[in-house]
């Protein structure tokens, strides 16, 4: 994704020359930026084996410190980044989606790991959601099972150049009237209510996976449970005649 | 969520943890009742991490089940895979060679001592050391998982077991690295425990609290370090002898009174017991197969693996308990009924009888010290 830089336009050699006498030129929006993007606050909110290798990344030998996002928040009204790690269920969805609501502006969210794009290993599943962004939307999408903790690092500063690339005079949260609270979904007897957010998220052509992915394997039939009995008998008969 | 309710004349107060809860070790939750300070009640909610792993497994050729294996217990994938090779090869009657045995152990005692090491720095997380005893655990924990991401190709999700031996060979050099790490454990264990065993705000917040009965703890089919620390000898590895354990000498530690300070304790020592047996396991670790040859046309096509009708219910132990995976075929490629008994949600069904009588801050770290992980628990 092409980002913008946001750096000042300023001249160069006017800079330099104002710096030496104590003066510092710079655009607002820079050092907005800036300031946002190296204090980057996490919420501590793990939901399944992913959140292990975001523990891990948070610890010694890959240190998220560097990138200034160490503070881990266990609650939403002090985070600014919400990292869904790990498979979101059908009953963990409307938990997330209230967490996100709860969240101060401006907000961002990265899913981590194959399950929380699209359901990863468990897209058969009854209970698992396909993919979190039919609810909230999603600014970065981390694959892997599980991501390694420098692909979450990646994620983090891919996040960092799109938040230097916003500008306060567009961003959404300064904007009048603005309503980023999404309505948390119900679970019903056959699953969420609604299956999606229309506003956030749009089905795609009703046979893109298969397109994507051809014919998928057919398992056989199930009919009838085996007779377990009568193989445990087998033997023993065996041995009496 | 707070609400309260007049109990007697008394004020009882319900409050809700989790979901979202940093202590709670995931997606877990529980509705405790309160008076003042003390639980009267408490009620776990499970099923928010509920992956429909067994319907998923009964959907696929046995093969392919190894690797949803890995994410039931996501802490040592390597454990839940021994587990799970054990049950299909009684299933189809087939046997790992020496070396790939051998392999089995050391995997298992390396998934067992990152498990009880990250154990113990979320549990001291929960006394309030916040993050610092991860930190030293994180430490240890990366070196063991360079080996694991040396043999497998995967830092967590090892799916390194097949049935009748394990994937890939293990050179000379990984052995030796792996004879490192063990020589070098030791230092780090006195270290850890320098700073913790004898610590005094660890013995006042942990002992006495959260005492297990030893009646209680059989009578409620509770297994590993948990019913280990309430003082019964009972340890699959010596009990079922399965893989290559009866070859190995090592001790079982057992607890005293069964308190909070007993279950750390005894995962403590269990990591110097596996140091010993991975002594030993290095030392005698022959060249040969890995890989039974029954097993060998299977890799590439696993639709063809269809064990006979029957039913085989493996069991290892597990660093959380008895892991037991059952198993029913019917002699198509996939299996007909697939169970996991996992011990974290059989061990998790104590917390009531622990918890009450005890202060509401005593309640988090008798859940850490149970050692749940969500994936087992919900499936
Ligand atoms: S993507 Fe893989 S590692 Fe991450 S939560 Fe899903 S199954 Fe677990």
């Amino acid at each position: 994704m092409k980002f913008t830089k946001n750096e000042p336009a300023i001249d160069e050699s006017l800079r330099a020359s104002l710096s030496k006498k104590g003066v510092v030129l710079t655009s607002l929006d820079f050092l907005y930026n800036w300031g946002r993007r190296s204090s980057v606050w996490p919420m501590q909110f793990g939901l399944a084996c992913c959140a292990i290798e975001m523990i891990a990344a948070a610890c010694a030998r890959y240190d998220i410190a560097r990138f200034g996002a160490e503070l881990f928040r266990a609650s939403p009204r002090q985070a600014d980044l919400m990292i869904i790690s790990g498979t979101v269920t059908k009953k963990m969805a409307p938990q997330v989606v209230r967490l996100y609501n709860q969240m101060a502006e401006p907000k961002y969210v990265i899913a981590m790991g194959a399950c929380a794009i699209s359901g990863g290993p468990f897209i058969d599943g009854y209970n698992v959601l396909r993919g979190i962004d039919r609810f909230i939307p999603v600014d970065v999408h981390l694959p892997g099972c599980p991501p390694r903790p420098e692909a979450l690092l990646h994620g983090l500063m891919e996040l960092q150049r799109k938040i230097a690339s916003q500008e306060i005079q567009k961003v959404a949260w300064y904007q009048k009237g603005l309503k980023r609270e999404f309505p948390i979904p119900e679970l019903g007897p056959h699953g969420l209510i609604p299956k999606f957010n229309p506003d956030v998220w749009q089905p795609p052509k009703a046979n893109a996976r298969k397109e994507h992915y051809g014919q998928p394997i057919l398992t056989g039939k199930k009919q009838k449970a085996p007779d377990l009995e009568a193989v445990a008998a087998a033997p023993a008969a065996g041995a009496a005649s | 969520m707070i609400n309260t309710k007049s109990l007697e004349g008394s004020q009882m107060l319900e409050i809700n943890f989790g979901p979202q809860h940093p202590s709670t070790h995931g997606v877990f939750r529980m509705n405790v009742f309160l008076e003042g300070e003390k639980i009267c009640a408490l009620k776990p909610v499970m099923g928010y991490l509920h992956r429909n792993h067994e319907l998923i497994a009964e959907n696929l050729p046995y093969a392919a089940v190894m690797a949803y294996t890995d994410r039931l217990d996501y802490f040592n994938s390597m454990a839940n895979n021994f587990g799970y090779a054990l049950a299909v090869e009684k299933l189809a009657d087939i046997e790992a060679p020496e070396r790939a045995a051998y392999l089995r152990v050391i995997m298992a005692e390396l998934a067992r001592i990152v498990n009880h090491l990250m154990l113990i720095g979320f549990l001291l997380n929960d006394l309030g050391a916040f993050f610092t005893p991860v930190l030293y655990a994180f430490r240890e924990r990366e070196k063991i998982l360079d080996i694991f991401e040396e043999v497998s190709g995967s830092r967590m999700m090892c799916n390194y077991f097949r049935f009748g031996g394990v994937k890939r060979d293990v050179s000379a050099e990984t052995l030796a690295a792996i004879k490192k790490i063990v020589a070098g454990f030791p230092a780090f264990l006195e270290e850890f425990e320098a700073l913790l065993t004898e610590n005094e705000i660890l013995c006042m917040r942990c002992q006495n609290v959260g005492v297990l009965p030893a009646d209680l703890a059989v009578n409620a089919g509770i297994t590993g370090p948990v019913l280990r620390a309430s003082g019964v000898n009972y340890d699959l590895r010596k009990v079922d002898a399965y893989g290559l354990y009866d070859r190995f000498d090592f001790k079982v530690p057992l607890g005293k009174k069964g308190d909070v300070y007993d279950r750390y304790y005894v995962r403590v020592l269990e990591m110097r017991e596996s140091l010993k047996i991975l002594e030993q396991a290095l030392a005698k670790i022959p060249q040969g197969d890995i890989l039974n040859k029954k097993a060998l046309p299977f890799l590439k096509a696993p639709r063809n693996f269809k064990p006979a009708v029957g039913e085989a219910y493996g069991r290892i132990e597990s660093p959380k308990g008895e892991l037991g995976y059952y198993l029913v075929s019917d002699g198509t490629p996939q299996p007909w009924r697939y169970h996991v008994r996992a011990p974290s949600l059989i061990n998790l069904t104590v917390l009531e009888d622990m918890c009450v009588g005890q202060k509401v801050a005593d309640a988090i770290i008798i859940l850490g010290s149970i050692d749940i992980v969500l994936g087992e628990t919900d499936r």
